[in-house]
C-alpha cells in the first residue's frame, strides 16, 4: 500500500483539487462526448438526479468519486458515446455512465503529482433511482462541481477519506 | 485487418473501434473480448492483426493478458496497444515491459488513437 498522500498528511485542505476535478470532467465530456459542460447561471440541485455512477480510489488518496446526474442525460452521454439518438440507449446507458465516472476518476488522479501510480481505481458501480444515502464510514472532506450536460444538471463529487 | 478489442465497457469497445475506423484503417473485422481471458480464447481460435486493451478488467487485466499472450504462438508478434485510464509514467513502463508496443491515455481522441496505432502498424508490417 502506497503511503498517504503528502498534502493530506502534512494536514492541508484539497480544496486547490477542485480546478483539477473540473477540468479533468470536462476533458473527458470533449474528447469522449465530444460535448461542452457549462456553469449554471443558476445553482444545481441534486433533486432529480437519478442516476449515480461510483468509482472508488485506495492509495495515497482514498474515498470514492461520484457522479450523479438524471436518466435523460445519462442516456445523452451513452447517445453521444455510441453516436446514436438517446432514445435508441438501451442497457448501455449504465456502462456509458460508469465509463464516464472512471476516466473522469483516471484523469482526476493523473493530474496531481505523484498520484498516478499512487492510487489505484475500482471498477465502476451504477446505481439507478434516487432512493439511497451514501454514508463514508471514515471522517472525509468532499469536494464537489456542478455544471451542465446539455443544459442538465450533473453533480461530480470526491469524498476523501482524511 | 482484423482487431480486437478488449475493455469490460462493451460502449468503450465501441467507441474505439469507431475511433480506429475514423483513423481510417482499413478493418475487415473487430472481434471483442470483455477481459483478458476471453481475449486468449479468441486469439487461440482467430487470427488477428491488432490487439488495442484495457488494463483494468475483471478475471484478468491487460497486463496480465500481455505477458500470457506472448506464450500463444499463433498470436506471436501481434503488436498491442494498451488504451486505458492507467496514465501515469509507472503504468506505461509496465505496459511496455510487459510487451505492449503503444499506450494510449482515456480520454482520448481519434487523432490520438491514430497517431499511436499507425506507428506500430507501421513498425509491424
Amino acid at each position: 500500500m502506497n503511503a498517504i498522500h503528502p498534502k493530506l498528511a502534512a494536514g492541508e485542505t484539497c480544496e486547490s483539487w477542485i480546478p483539477l476535478l473540473e477540468l479533468a470532467a470536462r476533458e473527458v465530456f470533449a474528447r469522449m462526448l465530444g460535448g461542452n459542460l457549462a456553469v449554471a447561471s443558476e445553482p444545481v440541485v441534486a433533486e432529480g438526479l437519478d442516476v449515480t455512477a461510483v468509482v472508488g480510489l485506495a492509495g495515497q488518496v482514498s474515498g470514492t468519486l461520484v457522479l450523479r446526474c438524471t436518466s435523460e442525460s445519462a442516456a445523452g452521454m451513452a447517445a453521444r458515446m455510441l453516436g446514436i439518438d438517446s432514445r435508441q440507449a438501451g442497457p448501455e446507458v449504465q456502462d456509458a455512465v460508469g465509463e464516464v465516472c472512471n476516466m473522469i476518476a483516471g484523469n482526476f488522479k493523473n493530474k496531481i503529482p505523484g498520484m498516478g501510480d499512487g492510487c489505484m481505481l475500482s471498477v465502476p458501480t451504477v446505481i439507478t433511482g434516487r432512493d439511497y444515502s451514501l454514508h463514508a464510514i471514515a471522517d472525509s472532506t468532499k469536494l464537489e462541481v456542478r455544471l451542465l450536460f446539455e443544459e442538465l444538471p450533473l453533480i461530480i463529487s470526491i469524498e476523501i477519506h482524511n | 485487418m482484423r482487431v480486437l478489442i478488449v475493455d469490460d465497457s462493451s460502449v468503450m469497445r465501441k467507441i474505439v473501434a469507431r475511433s480506429l475506423q475514423q483513423a481510417g484503417l482499413d478493418i475487415a473485422q473487430v472481434l471483442e473480448a470483455g477481459n483478458g481471458s476471453e481475449a486468449l480464447a479468441v486469439v487461440q481460435r482467430d487470427k488477428v492483426d491488432l490487439i488495442l486493451c484495457d488494463i483494468n478488467m475483471p478475471v484478468m487485466d491487460g497486463l496480465q493478458f500481455v505477458k500470457q499472450l506472448a506464450g500463444v504462438e499463433s498470436a506471436r508478434g501481434v503488436p498491442v496497444v494498451m488504451i486505458t485510464t492507467e496514465g501515469s509514467e509507472g503504468h506505461v513502463v509496465q505496459a511496455l515491459s510487459a510487451g505492449a508496443r503503444g499506450y494510449i491515455r482515456k480520454p482520448f481522441t481519434p487523432e490520438q488513437v491514430r497517431e499511436q496505432v499507425l506507428p506500430v502498424l507501421a513498425r509491424n508490417p
